[in-house]
């Protein structure tokens, strides 16, 4: 097991999001959380990037290594475990390159920094049309292509999405989890949260359906995929 | 005319102080949204630094006989002060404004403020009452081009300080540290998400504006050789004005904002007697601020002002 979590509390003052949450990803997997808007989704990622303090009582473990010793930066620097953020909130004032660069900034390995970018630039060539140019003059595809982007240059044993499909137009979307497959062929274990559950469980091999911050079901994409409660509640009969 | 000319050329060198502390406010700000508000203060202590370390080496020079010239003198005070000055940035941020980062940022603005306070009064114990006289490390020639005089040091201290805005504009535009100030002045949050520390940016941002005060403070020393441990607090607060002038988190802004600050109270000072000219100065400050409440170069979404 590559990431397992264990007892997961998190909470926001007093009000409690994440109650319990137990799950576990191996390496190379694409599991995927799908869940309501507000369910705790995104919680349970920035829990995993230490965004947010664990509660008490919870466990992380990553490749044997204790979570939640760790710093933020120090997660996606040490662990490398990066994270695509709701809304990619990318730098909108640096270009596009330094974008990139900056995911760099912890790293030492010159040689393999350069390949990674062309590697980027490979997947996404878009990217390369437009390296010069701010990251805020940017179309909403073209930047959840730099936030993807971004985050294989930061780390990539695991990559954390958060919504990768919003606000894209259905060909952009199906492009965008072509790329992630490609990544995730690379030896990039993915974890992503969406709300498009038909969408996520077609490209997940796992999935686990979040609740009002309780973990309510899991299995295999397919199986969820003919869930008769799933089909009525994520979707849409 | 010649007299606008001069008044140009002094107006310069007074806003070259405002600007250099400016920038420190302005840097800290923009990375962190909280203004230190005992940067005048560092202002006040690099100057004292700047008289230690200038001490130091004319006591080395007479007691080894090396005959070091006075502007070799001047400028390793300069960078022996702005070095170790930059660790009292470093210092304030570590022991006043990092346990607060998640805190109201009204409690950062008091502990800024007292931190100034027990600068001043730290100065004041050790030090004792009596001002000291800045060292005057190299001698004062004036040169007169038509009927404006500009002496040896006017030049130094807009030709220092204009080389420091420089240098501090290539390292934020070029290097990878820079870069890194410039993300965390756009989106605070995701920052450590690309494996950056912000324990690292914030010191660092700190410590470059403290050398620059202390810069400053080296700089009045040579212009008016009086140190005393208020001297930071006017000088801060007007520096500050300038920073939310120029539009808070504008490095070019708080650096313009200085200088026009500089221009203002030495234009006012020309029509107006001297008395009133800070009344006159800041009321027309308070005026461009009522039409432009974000300043030059401020974002207008952030018109809530965060202390």
């Amino acid at each position: 097991m590559q990431l397992e979590i264990k007892n997961l509390h998190v909470s926001y003052g007093k009000i409690r999001a994440l109650h319990a949450i137990d799950f576990s990803i191996d390496k190379g997997e694409i599991v995927c959380i799908i869940g309501a808007n507000g369910a705790g989704k995104s919680t349970t990622l920035r829990a995993i990037s230490r965004l947010l303090p664990a509660d008490r009582g919870s466990v992380m473990t990553f490749e044997g290594k204790n979570l939640l010793r760790y710093q933020p930066d120090k997660v996606v620097s040490q662990l490398g475990i990066s994270h695509v953020p709701e809304g990619r909130r990318l730098f909108g004032n640096l270009t596009v390159m330094e974008n990139l660069q900056l995911a760099t900034f912890a790293r030492r390995d010159k040689d393999s920094i350069a390949r990674d970018v062309a590697q980027v630039f490979s997947i996404f060539p878009r990217l390369m049309e437009r390296k010069s140019q701010m990251a805020g003059t940017l179309s909403g595809g073209e930047q959840q292509m730099l936030a993807v982007g971004r985050a294989y240059m930061s780390g990539r044993r695991l990559m954390l999405l958060d919504e990768p499909s919003m606000g894209l137009a259905p060909l952009l979307m199906l492009s965008m989890f072509e790329a992630l497959k490609e990544i995730n062929r690379e030896g990039t274990t993915i974890l992503l949260v969406e709300q498009n559950a038909r969408l996520a469980l077609k490209f997940a091999q796992r999935a686990y359906v979040l609740e009002n911050g309780r973990l309510v079901l899991q299995g295999l994409s397919g199986e969820l995929l003919n869930n008769p409660e799933v089909k009525k509640a994520y979707l849409g009969g | 005319m010649d007299l606008f000319l001069q008044n140009i050329v002094n107006g310069l060198q007074w806003g070259s102080f405002y600007a250099l502390i400016a920038l420190g406010y302005s840097m800290v700000y923009s990375i962190l949204m909280l203004f230190n508000f005992a940067h005048g203060d560092v202002f006040m202590v690099g100057s004292y630094i700047g008289f230690g370390v200038a001490t130091a080496l004319l006591g080395f020079v007479a007691l080894t006989g090396i005959p070091l010239p006075g502007w070799l003198i001047l400028i390793l005070t300069i960078l022996f002060s702005m070095f170790i000055t930059s660790f009292v940035g470093v210092f304030i941020e570590r022991v006043g404004y990092r346990p607060l980062r998640d805190a109201p940022r009204a409690s950062a603005a008091i502990t800024g403020l007292m931190i100034g306070i027990i600068l001043e009064t730290g100065n004041l114990a050790i030090l004792g009452a009596r001002r000291l006289s800045f060292p005057q490390l190299i001698e004062s020639v004036t040169y007169q081009f038509g009927g404006i005089y500009v002496t040896n040091k006017k030049i130094l201290i807009v030709g220092v300080s204009l080389g420091l805005m420089y240098l501090l504009h290539r390292f934020i535009q070029k290097s990878k540290w820079g870069m890194a100030m410039r993300a965390m002045s756009f989106d605070f949050e995701v920052v450590p998400l690309m494996g950056v520390s912000i324990n690292r940016i914030a010191p660092l941002t700190f410590a470059i504006g403290s050398a620059l005060a202390a810069a400053a403070g080296i700089l009045y020393g040579l212009a008016y050789p009086v140190l005393d441990p208020y001297m930071g607090i006017l000088l801060g607060w007007k520096a500050f004005v300038a920073a939310i002038l120029g539009g808070r988190g504008s490095i070019l802004g708080a650096a313009l904002a200085g200088f026009l600050l500089g221009f203002i109270e030495i234009f006012v000072a020309w029509v107006f007697p001297s008395t009133l000219r800070d009344v006159i100065a800041y009321s027309i400050i308070l005026l461009i601020l009522t039409f432009r409440p974000h300043g030059f170069f401020g974002q207008a979404h952030s018109t809530q002002l965060r202390l």
